[in-house]
């Protein structure tokens, strides 16, 4: 039998084509920039502005304003607006991510389950669900670190269970229609079983809608971390965090307005930068735009 | 006669939804020997599909259910079967090739590793060097050159895509292979291509095959044996020269050759078989066929016909009744 001509494709991974595709987003490119420049700084805050800076109070310099010695100023106590910052960030954004992957790993199995087994698993999962849902995020997770304490575990705990729904519901979606496909059938016909098929051929497939979801969502549990923190249910004091930054300032709007204006910054250009990122690997992901 | 690969006896398969039970299967008996080549043959809706789903036990589950009957695979019955058994067979015994190349490979997954896929689910502890070197076989034997398994489905052509699907059907050698109208979504002279190759791999490797089509040409090209399916029901079996050559017939087996265009004849028009098939929620208490039937008596609207057997060849038609 004859070989066919191999065409010479050029070969392009998935992942080299998507990046193609981001980059030709500007707002994309802009927000990436801008994700690393405050990345960058959290990693190497203890070198940039170390943790001193950020509790050790002086008096003598209180409600300072922006100058060299401290470029954000200081807040009441005296310690420095720029360290508490940066410290701040490290504690919000790690507490974001790790919630969004947790509540995403947790989402997504649930979901892929539900969709995939149908039936009376689905219904419990989903009738569940709905119980969770039915209950105010903000009231669930109040009292949720009610219940068991503020603190780092707690808190993640708090924003995974308020979080995971979303993925279940997003997942199972997509599950449902991807089980349906002829190279499920055909993997099934061929011999792999459940657990197989669902995470070699229905999750992969999935993979784009779920990405998107999740760096949207880290946007979202930022926002949500800070409103926690600001009402005072996040990190104990004297712990920097965005949030509890936020809520301090407010007795000295009046008199040193920066307070309450830098650390608001930091969570604007955050969830903003995250954003644009999540829509633009949206552009990029979706198979629709193939150009 | 050989010794049978697969032995389906009495088998009746329905699809029971909240508004109407369907009919799709209705006491079929089907018999293919080792190494040979069973034609099914019918048109969409007959039956052939729900047939090949029930072998593999594949019926979608919370809607298609078996009633009665027996699959038996090299002598075991598949229907009671436990759940590893039956993964254990697919696939590594029996494989499926599926209607359309497009959407039966993994969108994100090169085809070297759809095929290595296959190798490993059935071959536990082998070494990936060995893995590799039978995807390349397998590749080679399909005509696809080796170099391009680290591509993706997109990067294939049709005709290539399910050359890919048949090495991932066969990749583990199976006993018996059921093609299910495996060229009705190429283009014509593709699927003169993937026939032959079908063939060819056919006779090397000494598989037997369950052919799934609507198309007699491919019937008379690579099969032995022939069922000609209508409404769930084999109306008319036996070896291809009884299909092509013997004199009688079910008049539905008539009607399809009459609908195919001839190249001797000077006749301008076809003759198709007037009519549609009767609704499988409600099939009729007589012959199925009666509605469109040119030779319609008396006792085909009230009494269902029996099977009438000559040697190899037979015909479920009251037309031959008595003395086929």
């Amino acid at each position: 039998m004859e070989t066919v001509a191999a065409v010479q494709f050029k070969k392009q991974s998935q992942t080299k084509e998507v990046w193609r595709r981001f980059r030709k987003s500007k707002g994309a490119v802009a927000g990436l920039l801008m994700l690393s420049v405050i990345v960058f700084l959290l990693v190497f805050a203890d070198f940039i502005a170390p943790y001193a800076q950020a509790t050790q109070q002086d008096l003598a310099i209180k409600l300072q304003g922006p100058s060299f010695g401290h470029i954000l100023g200081t807040d009441a106590f005296g310690r420095d607006l720029f360290a508490r910052i940066v410290h701040g960030g490290r504690t919000s954004l790690s507490i974001a991510v790790l919630a969004t992957i947790s509540s995403c790993i947790l989402g997504s199995a649930l979901g892929a389950i539900a969709g995939y087994f149908g039936g009376k698993v689905d219904s419990l999962i989903m009738r569940t669900l709905d119980i969770f849902m039915s209950i105010p995020d903000i009231l669930f997770t109040m009292a949720v670190v009610f219940a068991l304490g503020a603190g780092f575990i707690n808190l993640l705990l708090a924003l995974t269970l308020a979080y995971f729904t979303n993925y279940v519901r997003l997942v199972r979606s997509q599950v449902l229609n991807l089980a349906e496909l002829d190279y499920v059938e055909a993997a099934r016909a061929g011999g792999s079983g459940s657990t197989r098929i669902i995470i070699t051929h229905i999750l992969p497939n999935a993979m784009g809608v779920i990405i998107v979801n999740t760096t949207l969502n880290v946007a979202k549990i930022i926002l949500y971390e800070s409103t926690l923190s600001f009402l005072g249910l996040g990190m104990p004091p004297p712990a920097p965090e965005w949030g509890l930054l936020l809520a301090d300032a407010r007795e000295y709007m009046r008199v040193a307005p920066y307070l309450m204006f830098f650390p608001a910054m930091a969570i604007v250009l955050c969830a903003t930068s995250v954003n644009l990122i999540g829509d633009g690997l949206r552009d990029a992901l979706d198979p629709h735009l193939k150009s | 006669m050989s010794e049978a690969i697969l032995e389906i006896k009495d088998l009746w398969v329905i699809y029971k939804t909240d508004l109407e039970t369907v009919a799709a299967v209705n006491g079929i008996d089907l018999r293919i020997g080792k190494g040979k080549t069973m034609g099914l043959v019918g048109e969409t809706g007959a039956g052939k599909t729900t047939t090949a789903l029930s072998i593999l036990r594949l019926l979608p589950s919370n809607t298609g259910r078996i009633l009665k009957g027996s699959i038996r695979f090299q002598g075991e019955d598949i229907m009671g079967m436990n759940e590893a058994r039956i993964h254990a067979i697919r696939g590594d015994k029996i494989a499926m090739v599926f209607q359309d190349p497009m959407t039966s490979l993994n969108p994100v997954m090169t085809v070297g590793e759809q095929i290595a896929e296959a190798i490993l689910l059935h071959n536990e502890g082998i070494k990936t060097a060995e893995v590799d070197r039978r995807v390349d076989d397998m590749l080679g034997m399909v005509g696809i050159q080796a170099s391009r398994k680290g591509e993706y489905p997109h990067q294939f052509s049709g005709g290539m895509k399910q050359r890919v699907v048949i090495a991932m059907a066969l990749a583990c050698e199976p006993e018996l292979l059921i093609a299910d109208e495996p060229t009705t979504a190429l283009d014509v002279t593709i699927q003169a291509q993937v026939l032959t190759m079908i063939k060819d791999l056919r006779d090397r490797l000494g598989t037997s095959m369950l052919m799934i089509t609507h198309n007699l040409g491919i019937v008379a090209k690579i099969c032995d044996d022939v069922a000609v399916m209508y409404a769930g029901e084999i109306v008319e079996s036996g070896t291809v020269e009884d299909l092509f050559l013997g004199k009688r017939h079910h008049p539905y087996t008539d009607g399809l050759f009459g609908s195919i265009p001839s190249l001797t004849s000077r006749a301008t028009r076809l003759t198709p078989i007037p009519g549609l098939m009767p609704d499988p929620s409600n099939l009729p208490k007589g012959c199925a066929f009666e509605e469109r039937c040119a030779h319609r008596m008396e006792i085909c609207l009230k009494q269902h016909p029996q099977k009438a057997t000559e040697g190899t060849h037979s015909i479920l038609c009251h037309l031959y009744g008595e003395k086929p």
